[in-house]
């Protein structure tokens, strides 16, 4: 996984509440078994203008605010409250990754899709809703080892908590991590085994 | 010096799963069980096999075909959706080369996640189970920790039999009195979701208690913490009490019995404390619809649609200040890990018994939770009485629960729907959902538009 450390782009407003992750990649454009080539499938019902065509090239929508000129090459995206509600599926993630979103900043983010992004390293950061309108179209400073946003004069700290703030900054991969403590899982497990005997159902 | 021993029922589960802290504080939490389905279960076994991880306990992991298989009847491998077939091969390929239990396409067992699991017993009262599926907080009705992670999540669970987690925080939500007939569990939801908003339970495990949810049977239990998700909670719990070990005993997977004592210490301890209380006035909910494109724009059926943002206004055809009573409706579907278990469709099939569905309903539509649901309800005849009505009558999966599993309606067509997602595109481009209970989507569709269920229960 890649490192977070900081980060400097364009942020881009998408400023709805409760963005769905149907909205961010509905379950028709998850098209294979794997994370990848999910890119096109981004916001496609807002994307584009005929987003139910399933096949060949769609029309971007200009308005969108992805679409527009100044966001191109943009890795941060500002959005409202409860961003990522709904299905948990990781294509959310991997389709805003694919597409070169490292950052959003949202008011708040549903429980699940935001344990997706520490898993992938791409980094959630909530703020007030003023503070995320007042940085629309604006270049903004993510700093993960100072827990900062900074835009122009501006500098908003923000709250995480230790240990996604360091398998973001180490880019660690989750499951490496925890093989390391196996020896006590395994401890654990055997007296388990004996105190709850009905949950292991093997022999 | 006293020191409180008081302990919630998830304090309790928390607990007993502690194995060990993080270098940084977090927890490694053991997980008992783990579930999962053709979407997103290739993608983490095959990812797993490619990195030399094998499963640690195969025994304990399960497998299902139901997010997007085929619910017509004769069905194969072959879906609605175009290429969806690989995930259902791709799925079972895995599953065996990992040594999981799979619940195949046609298997005996086949169903939805979240029905199957309480049916087997797999999912039993204090233990933890996740599932790459937001909606496995719908087995906290059993009184386990069951919430829904993503597919790395199921693949750190898989390999190492903990997951690595913050502590969450704990809210209670009490619903007193009694629930006025016609009004059910979904209602019961969706009017909290209504009141503190689809974010409202951020941070939270939510347990359900109170007199109403006490009265509630196992199954109408599920419908009330399937939402959880809904409301933004790590996940719902609701404390097993004798309704529970009575649903479980025997069951393939489960216990027996539950005579030991240890079982009836799963419940929050008198005087425990939860980070954040609610209440609820049961006795004063009324049947709910959604009349936006969030779980948090439900209002009583009765009422007149309030403001809400332009977009939802815009996308769902309805202005503030109209009723919903009468508004016509395309589509109604009785489905979902929400409302598609026997007595779901019990409920429902009394109240369309002898009845016909409005000529203008386009499709109506009931696909059971599972395929133990659908031969208990065909051994009941509700079968014919749905079909009689004007439904087709399908084979489990989640189907039009969202639109790569279900059939293709045009732009602008209105469902009535037993599910639990009303977003925008949810159920496909365009598409209008309305989502209530079994009972208000019979009232609806015999209606041909949305309709009171209490003028059918009276």
């Amino acid at each position: 996984m890649t490192p977070f450390t900081t980060l400097t782009s364009r942020a881009v407003p998408l400023l709805r509440d409760n963005v769905d992750t149907d909205a961010v990649i509905p379950s028709r454009e998850m098209k294979s078994t794997g994370r990848t080539g999910l890119a096109d499938g981004l916001f496609a019902p807002w994307r584009y203008l005929d987003a139910g065509r399933e096949h060949g090239a769609r029309a971007p929508d200009p308005e969108f605010p992805l679409n527009r000129p100044e966001a191109s090459g943009a890795q941060i995206l500002l959005t409202g409250a409860n961003f990522g509600c709904g299905s948990s599926r990781e294509h959310a993630v991997w389709a805003l990754g694919e597409y070169g979103i490292r950052c959003v900043i949202a008011q708040s983010f549903a429980p699940i899709f935001r344990a997706n992004c520490i898993r992938n390293g791409l980094l959630p950061v909530a703020l007030p809703e003023a503070v995320i309108a007042a940085m629309a179209w604006q270049d903004v400073t993510v700093d993960l080892p100072a827990q900062n946003v900074r835009c122009g004069a501006a500098i908003h700290r923000f709250e995480i908590e230790h240990e996604p703030r360091q398998m973001l900054l180490e880019g660690l991969d989750a499951i490496d991590l925890t093989l390391k403590s196996l020896p006590a899982i395994e401890d654990w497990t055997s007296n388990d085994r004996k105190a709850r005997p009905w949950v292991y159902l093997g022999v | 010096m006293t020191v409180s021993n008081t302990k919630t029922l998830f304090e309790k589960i928390w607990d007993a799963h502690h194995v060990a802290y993080t270098g940084t504080g977090a927890s490694l939490i053991a997980i008992d069980r783990v579930f999962l389905h053709e979407r997103t279960g290739a993608a983490a076994l095959k990812s797993m096999a490619a990195a030399s991880r094998p499963v640690r306990d195969p025994a304990r992991v399960f497998a299902v075909m139901d997010h997007i298989v085929d619910t017509r009847p004769g069905r194969g491998d072959g879906t609605l959706m175009k290429g969806g077939s690989a995930f259902i091969t791709e799925t079972r390929a895995a599953a065996k080369a990992a040594g999981i239990t799979l619940f195949d396409v046609n298997d005996r067992d086949q169903g939805i996640t979240h029905v199957i699991s309480p049916e087997l017993g797999i999912v039993l009262p204090g233990v933890t189970l996740v599932a790459p599926d937001s909606h496995t907080c719908t087995q906290g009705a059993l009184g386990a920790l069951a919430w829904g992670i993503g597919s790395s999540e199921a693949e750190h669970a898989m390999a190492t039999g903990v997951l690595r987690l913050d502590r969450p925080k704990t809210m209670r939500i009490t619903y007193k009195g009694r629930l006025a007939p016609g009004v059910t569990a979904k209602d019961m939801i969706l009017a909290l979701i209504a009141a503190h908003g689809a974010g409202g339970g951020v941070g939270h495990v939510v347990e359900f208690a109170g007199e109403a949810v006490r009265a509630l049977d196992v199954e109408a239990r599920m419908t009330l913490c399937n939402m959880a998700t809904e409301f933004a909670a790590m996940t719902g719990i609701i404390a097993p009490d004798a309704k529970t070990f009575e649903y479980l005993a025997g069951r393939r997977y489960a216990p027996e019995n539950f005579g030991e004592p240890y079982w009836h210490t799963l419940k929050t301890d008198e005087g425990a404390r939860f980070d954040r209380e609610i209440e609820i006035d049961a006795a004063a909910l009324a049947p709910m619809v959604s009349w936006g494109t969030s779980p948090e724009h439900a209002m009583p059926v009765d009422g007149t649609v309030p403001q809400g943002p332009a977009r939802a206004h815009e996308y769902i055809g309805l202005a503030a200040g109209v009723k919903l009573l009468g508004t016509p409706i395309d589509v109604a579907f009785i489905g979902s890990c929400t409302n598609a278990r026997l007595s779901d469709l019990r409920r429902a099939a009394a109240l369309l018994k002898g009845r016909r569905i409005a000529p203008s309903i386009r499709k109506a539509m009931v696909v059971p939770g599972s395929s133990a649901v659908k031969r208990a309800a065909e051994a009941e005849g509700l079968d014919k009485v749905f079909t009689e009505a004007g439904f087709e009558w399908r084979a489990s999966g989640c189907s039009l629960c969202f639109f790569a599993g279900g059939e293709h309606f045009p732009d602008g067509s209105r469902t009535m729907s037993s599910t639990n997602r009303n977003f925008e595109g949810r159920q496909g481009p365009g598409i209008r959902t309305h989502i209530a209970s079994p009972e208000t989507v019979v009232a609806s569709a015999l209606a041909g538009s949305i309709a009171d269920p209490r003028e059918l229960v009276r």
